[in-house]
């Protein structure tokens, strides 16, 4: 499990993350909803590392690594999937991937090749090709994909569907809750697409200017009529 | 308060008018001052004024529009090997000043067509290609036939004119020897190129290289266009440039080729950066670092028991040593550094 | 046909050079985004160091590796201690800081070393071959530098292409972030490259000096041809460096050996201006032009 306390980041004199606290037990999608501006993405970065909690503790599966430099994740079994722009346009669909494994190595790199492509076949068609010639959809799955080269223990989604067809959003969810389902993944989504976030998710945390503004059941999140209106939009 | 201290004040505000009172007060002590220095302080500051035009000229380009020159010493070449020709025996087909004209207009022509060329280009590119200019530009005269080749041309600066003497000799009661006359040109003509450079500056013009600077996506959308005030930027500072080489020509009285190696472009990027990027109070300080620095150091290295040649040495080391500090330490240079100490003071009080 | 035969060879020879030089700013280039203008002197130190290492022990060999181990531990420490606090203080302090580091080492070499001419040694022949009853117009060293620049070329490609460490290497340089969350140490891979692209210039000045006199300013030109040839190429291509070198070296040797070795820096303006004029990304750039 991930948990996060108290965590307050700031840049400069903007506070982003104002003594947000909440919980991503495993196994299960937890989405971390909220306007442009509420401090998701920045959520996220701090609970990495890329960016330096002010204060507040991270902690998974109770040690803490608040402190530890993004680099350190992957080993301990975080994957951070930053937006589908996060693909390294200059190397290829297989090095993408064979990047992405490197530093957790747990099978054999075929062999997990292998899985990465039978989950999204379009990967293996075009592992020579070069990232950059990649439709949004196909980034989307490269950047999930290469999460998974390192078999992770939590995936960290950063706005997976933004700027895909509704069609491909549905693809890549439904192949999200596949996995959390048979491999006991647990998934901190962030996302403001709240509709398909809370269709996969088990709660949800909705945030309101770098505040915890919610944290309720996925279903129930979704018949809360005034909280939907005030922050999500919908 | 007076109505006239408030006048003055007011009249203070208007940059072309402080430029010009500056420069007025600052050719007043310069009479004084060159008049009573030994011939070799003389040829110091007389070193020191053409570093400076030619680093006030480098201020426009890179430290203003943002375009990195590493050739500089190309146009400074340009600008004195017009001048050596024209003094070549000694008799000038015109004043002076004129031969000083010449060697600006011939550098300015030089510099438009390579700020057309450079403007095309970006970044790392616009260095790789002045940097093989300032290669190709000594070479060249080298090559060609009436500039000397390697002995290079001599410099014959005419007598000092009768009047000269005899005004300054009214006013300071010293005599002008040919080394502080060439001081005096070199001062009067650092004078004049700060107060125009100044303004141009501050008008619409400098506003508009700013914004080059700054962001050349943003300033073309703002409406500037990019092409033109890079091209000018690059032609205001090789006029300066050769203003320069002009000068430089006379105080050291011979052209060569090997006077125009890539370190005098080097150095003269050195004074713009020692002083702070952006200022010409910065390229002046920084010049007269790089006038009256070697000396320092080189004294101080020989009483350290270092032999002639290898102490001479120092001077390099340290200016290249001050460069990567200034870089590491203090960015904006010394007159940026200053200048943001005495705002955080103003602010506070 | 013999001067034809001389000219191409030589070309070919001094073009080699230019490439492995052209090689080293490249690979600092795509890493750091930083033209290394201190590169020549760099590798001066590290040839002179090489240089007193052959002198006290007589063995050319261990002073060619010296010099190269030189060169990786000094590009290492450039970046660790200078390059890596300017990042992202924009370009221009940068290249500065590069320059500055340029007129700092070459008053420290004549400190050190002292100002005037040595002579280097070179481990083959400088004399031209002979095959056959027939001259041929290459010496043994030059075959050398060919040889020796080909390898370099071969392995670092190897190195980028076919291993981990590579893989690391373009990812820390591509995108420093994703690689950081994918676990990629940037820092040390960004050391590493200038360190290697140190080696590398290590090597350009070791195959200059060979059979040549050195002194603090002898690397002096290869500053201005490697960058241009490195330009040429488009600074973000290593494939083009190289190509970018064997083409200046060609061109610069048949302007010296037909019409006049005073005009060679003109003409490798010339060539640099025209190809950006027509091509402003270089030669190899597959980068779209930025528009502005």
């Amino acid at each position: 499990m991930l948990a996060v306390h108290d965590l307050t980041t700031t840049y400069g004199a903007v506070t982003a993350l104002d003594g947000v606290s909440l919980e991503a037990p495993a196994g299960q999608v937890t989405a971390v909803l909220g306007a442009n501006g509420a401090g998701k993405t920045t959520l996220l970065r701090t609970v990495s590392g890329l960016v330096r909690a002010q204060r507040g503790a991270v902690s998974l599966e109770g040690t803490d690594i608040t402190r530890l430099p993004a680099e350190r994740m992957t080993g301990l079994g975080i994957a951070h999937v930053p937006e589908g722009r996060g693909v390294i346009a200059e190397l290829t669909v297989a090095e993408n991937l064979r990047l992405g494994g490197l530093h957790r190595r747990q099978g054999s790199e075929p062999e997990r090749l292998e899985r990465v492509y039978e989950l999204f076949p379009v990967l293996g068609d075009r592992s020579n090709a070069l990232a950059h010639v990649l439709s949004g959809g196909e980034r989307q799955m490269l950047v999930i994909g290469r999460a998974l080269m390192a078999r992770p223990r939590v995936l960290l989604l950063d706005e997976p569907s933004l700027g895909l067809a509704p069609r491909v959003v549905a693809q890549i969810f439904a192949l999200l809750r596949t996995l959390v389902e048979r491999d006991g993944l647990t998934v901190l989504l962030v996302e403001q697409n709240a509709t398909s976030a809370l269709s996969i998710a088990d709660r949800g945390v909705v945030l309101g200017l770098g505040r915890v503004v919610a944290t309720e059941p996925a279903e129930r999140l979704a018949a809360d009529e005034k909280l939907r209106h005030a922050y999500l939009g919908f | 308060m007076s109505t006239l201290a408030v006048r003055s004040a007011a009249l203070w505000r208007v940059p072309l008018l402080r430029h010009v009172v500056l420069g007025l007060v600052g050719l007043t002590v310069m009479l004084f001052v060159l008049g009573s220095l030994s011939p070799f302080r003389d040829a110091q500051l007389a070193t020191m004024a053409y570093l400076a035009i030619a680093a006030g000229g480098l201020t426009v380009l890179t430290g203003f529009s943002g375009q990195l020159s590493l050739g500089h010493g190309a146009f400074l070449a340009v600008g004195a090997y017009t001048t050596a020709v024209l003094l070549e025996d000694g008799d000038p087909p015109f004043p002076l000043v004129g031969v000083m004209v010449a060697a600006v207009v011939v550098t300015v022509a030089v510099g438009a067509v390579v700020g057309i060329a450079a403007a095309r280009l970006h970044g790392p590119y616009v260095a790789g290609a002045t940097l093989a200019l300032a290669v190709a530009v000594p070479s060249l005269a080298r090559y060609l036939d009436g500039l000397g080749q390697e002995q290079g041309l001599h410099v014959r600066v005419p007598d000092v004119p009768t009047w000269f003497d005899d005004t300054v000799w009214m006013i300071t009661g010293a005599d002008v020897d040919p080394t502080s006359y060439v001081a005096y040109l070199g001062w009067t003509a650092l004078v004049v190129t700060y107060v125009l450079l100044a303004n141009l500056m501050r008008s619409r013009v400098g506003r508009t290289w700013r914004a080059l600077s700054n962001d050349d996506v943003a300033a073309e959308i703002a409406g500037v266009r990019l092409g033109r005030a890079r091209v000018l930027a690059f032609v205001v500072s090789t006029a300066a440039a050769g203003l320069a080489g002009s000068l430089m020509a006379m105080a050291v009285r011979v052209t060569s080729p090997s006077g125009f190696s890539v370190d005098l472009s080097v150095t003269l990027l050195s004074a713009i950066v020692l002083g702070g990027l952006g200022t010409l109070s910065g390229a002046l300080i920084g010049s007269a670092l790089l006038t009256f620095l070697p000396q320092a150091v080189t004294s101080w290295g020989t009483s350290a028991g270092l032999s002639d040649v290898r102490a001479a040495e120092l001077a390099p080391v340290a200016y290249g040593l001050i460069m990567i500090a200034v870089v590491l330490l203090a960015p904006a240079g010394i007159v940026g550094s200053l200048r943001r100490v005495w705002w955080r003071r103003r602010g506070i009080a | 046909m013999q001067q034809f035969m001389t000219t191409l060879l030589g070309g070919l020879t001094l073009g080699a050079v230019y490439a492995s030089f052209a090689l080293a700013l490249c690979l600092i280039w795509r890493s750091t985004r930083v033209v290394n203008f201190a590169q020549a002197p760099m590798a001066m130190v590290t040839t002179y160091v090489g240089l007193e290492v052959i002198e006290a022990t007589g063995s050319y060999w261990l002073g060619f590796a010296v010099a190269l181990a030189a060169g990786f531990v000094l590009g290492a420490l450039v970046e660790r201690l200078l390059v890596r606090h300017v990042e992202g203080a924009g370009d221009l302090n940068i290249v500065i800081l590069t320059l500055g580091l340029f007129v700092a080492l070459h008053g420290l070499a004549a400190l050190v070393f002292g100002s005037d001419y040595r002579s280097f040694p070179a481990p083959f022949g400088l004399k031209g071959l002979h095959v056959g009853g027939h001259n041929v117009a290459i010496t043994p060293f030059g075959v050398f530098t060919i040889v020796a620049v080909g390898i370099v070329l071969v392995l670092l490609v190897l190195l980028f292409r076919s291993t981990d460490v590579g893989l690391r290497m373009r990812a820390a340089a591509f995108s420093p972030e994703v690689a950081r969350l994918l676990g990629v140490r940037v820092g040390a891979m960004l050391t590493l490259g200038w360190a290697l692209a140190a080696v590398v210039g290590s090597l350009a000045g070791l195959l200059i000096a060979g059979g040549n006199l050195v002194f603090p300013q002898y690397m002096d030109s290869v500053v201005v041809y490697g960058f241009v040839a490195a330009v040429l190429g488009g600074l973000d291509s290593p494939v083009g460096s190289v190509v970018g070198g064997l083409i200046l070296g060609l061109v610069l040797s048949f302007v010296s050996g037909y019409v006049a070795g005073d005009l060679v820096p003109v003409t490798a303006l010339i060539v640099l201006v025209g190809v950006l004029l027509v091509r402003p990304g270089g030669l190899f750039s597959h980068v779209a032009e930025r528009r502005v």
